[in-house]
């Protein structure tokens, strides 16, 4: 694709519990003791007001609040739901739950917990919360790959497939997690980066 | 764009071990499923689709695969079949090879029954890494887990690479292995059917599981396609914004996804020969796809689910069963669905009975899964 064609719009880093959006620190939390509380403290904080949360396992609702902060900043609003895409990807699947669940298996299986077994759950949270309905993927692999997460989401906004592309990195095991969402979108706004796997990585790095 | 042939393919099911061992044997009628009674994988008998362990030993053996996981020899024989027929070079720069699941290797958690840790044979990326290094594949494979759309989600993607002009070729496998993990969750959710399962069947009481892998290569070199070859087209993904274990209510989003990918393959409903449903033989899933077919405008197109030849095979079932359908499209053949007798959906959809022939030049492959993700593929014969 055209690379001129697609701007980084906004970006939101979640680590060590600090939230940052487009490289400004937002809130940080000195208080919580586990990353579950944490993530109750951002929502807290973020959001509120959507009791699913509650329900939800640690990658998702680490997802869901990095994508809530994304969205503050750099609404949708512009793009039809079916042209709004996510492309996602992470190290660890969903093996932090995996074991929860098997865990449960020797007792009762949880069928609450067996649905979150699965990488792409928080792909469809995040569709809940905000109506998407277009173009999706999770992918895995043991590092951020910017060159990947750069040709997967150019394939679905260069063929007119997606014309927004949230797209980063989302991991959670045990109590280590980052996440690393981009807004990418085919619209130029003050200050947004041209969308190249370049700018992915300076903004992971920074 | 490039047209995307595919040169090669394999299955490993309890079917066989070749694609065409795998075809023969739907369109003979046989299906993998059987009653089994494991307590390592259930506490009660249940019917599944499952490889048996001394037919799997004899060819992991044959093939000096003793040290993989069975995931990994599942997909490793397969990869292994398709390779050696399609003759293209995997350690190629511009060869892309992904490896869709939807759990890989996580029977490793139930063989440390005590106290189950997370290893990183488990992570995905590791195991996908070992199959890659088998084969001396350099690159970075392209790991896909989401849900049961990931076999048919993995082909697309890689059409989409060859076709944008970022790869040549491209070698696309998958695998699941039934597993005491996916079928207690299955069993927890109320999901499993107390008999083999009946696919759009008025009595339909429920999935059954199976496992195997599929491999398809693809390539933009005509020259490299066998006679007669298939191509894949155009395709679409959409998510149902709705539930996450639970189908849409209206089949909007799964008729979106079908409707695109017959329009940017420049095709109407009428084009297409028959579709190649994901019919898991949940109440839900099959009322959600009988009415996205209404949606899509393909309420009289013929309609089969493989589901009762190879149980639900979840990250391999986009990729075995868009073989079978490739092979039907290429025999000019309607597969019948097994298991079904009565249709039990709201709005009327033309369930194949009886095998049967027919001239036709494209289908369409769907996949749903949880999470609310959908796909649809277009298929064609090379014109």
């Amino acid at each position: 694709m055209n690379n001129q064609t697609a701007y980084i719009t906004g970006h939101c880093v979640i680590r060590q519990q600090r939230v940052y959006c487009n490289g400004q620190l937002l809130w940080q939390d000195e208080s919580a003791a586990s990353l579950q509380e944490f993530l109750r403290n951002g929502y807290d904080r973020f959001a509120g007001q959507y009791p699913k949360f509650h329900k939800m396992d640690n990658l998702c609702k680490l997802g869901w609040l990095a994508a809530e902060v994304l969205l503050q900043a750099a609404p949708a609003v512009d793009h039809l739901p079916e042209q709004v895409a996510l492309v996602l990807s992470n190290r660890s699947a969903s093996l932090d739950t995996d074991v929860r669940y098997y865990q449960s298996v020797k007792d009762i299986p949880s069928p609450a917990l067996f649905v979150y077994t699965l990488p792409n759950i928080v792909i469809g949270e995040i569709c809940i919360r905000h109506g998407f309905k277009g173009e999706h993927a999770f992918f895995v692999n043991n590092r951020f790959d910017a060159a990947q997460v750069f040709a997967c989401a150019a394939l679905l906004l260069g063929s007119g497939a997606a014309t927004a592309c949230i797209c980063g990195w989302l991991e959670v095991m045990d109590q280590q997690y980052e996440a690393v969402l981009y807004m990418v979108e085919r619209k130029d706004v003050e200050g947004a980066l041209p969308f190249t796997a370049d700018n992915l990585q300076k903004i992971f790095e920074s | 764009m490039s047209n995307v042939y595919v040169i090669a393919d394999n299955i490993v099911s309890p079917l066989g071990v070749s694609a065409a061992a795998n075809f023969a044997a739907v369109t003979g009628g046989h299906s993998g499923i059987r009653l089994h009674d494991n307590t390592r994988l259930s506490p009660a008998p249940f019917y599944a689709a499952l490889l048996s362990s001394e037919q799997l030993q004899a060819y992991s053996a044959a093939a000096g695969l003793q040290g993989y996981t069975k995931f990994e020899q599942l997909l490793i024989l397969s990869v292994s079949d398709a390779l050696f027929q399609s003759g293209i070079d995997i350690s190629s720069p511009r060869t892309a090879f992904l490896v869709s699941t939807t759990k890989g290797n996580i029977e490793l958690l139930e063989q440390q029954p005590d106290e189950p840790r997370v290893t990183e044979q488990m992570e995905l990326m590791v195991t996908a890494r070992k199959v890659a290094d088998h084969f001396h594949y350099t690159g970075t494979p392209l790991v896909i887990s989401n849900a049961c759309i990931s076999g048919l989600l993995a082909i697309l993607t890689a059409q989409r690479l060859i076709a944008s002009g970022r790869y040549d070729h491209a070698v696309v496998t998958g695998a699941d292995v039934v597993t005491q993990f996916v079928l207690s969750g299955f069993q927890s959710f109320q999901a499993v059917s107390p008999e083999p399962c009946r696919p759009f069947d008025a009595d339909r009481k429920g999935v059954t599981l199976g496992e195997g892998a599929g491999t398809v290569i693809l390539s933009n070199r005509k020259d490299l396609a066998p006679e007669g070859a298939a191509m894949v087209r155009a395709g679409s993904v959409s998510n149902d914004a709705n539930h996450i274990s639970g189908p849409s209510r209206t089949g909007a989003e799964l008729g979106m996804a079908m409707r695109l990918a017959m329009l940017n393959s420049g095709l109407t409903p009428e084009d297409i020969g028959f579709v190649s449903a994901h019919g898991t033989a949940t109440l839900y899933n099959d009322e959600m796809e009988a009415k996205a077919l209404h949606l899509a405008g393909l309420q009289d197109t013929p309609v089969t689910s493989l589901k009762g030849y190879y149980g639900h095979t979840l990250g391999a079932a986009g990729l075995i069963e868009a073989i079978i359908g490739i092979r039907a499209l290429q025999q000019q053949v309607l597969i019948p669905t097994s298991g079904f007798a009565q249709l039990g959906v709201s709005m009327p959809v033309k369930v194949i009975k009886e095998l049967e022939q027919r001239p036709m030049q494209h289908y369409l492959k769907t996949v749903s899964g949880f999470g609310g993700c959908n796909a649809a593929v277009v298929f064609s014969l090379n014109a």
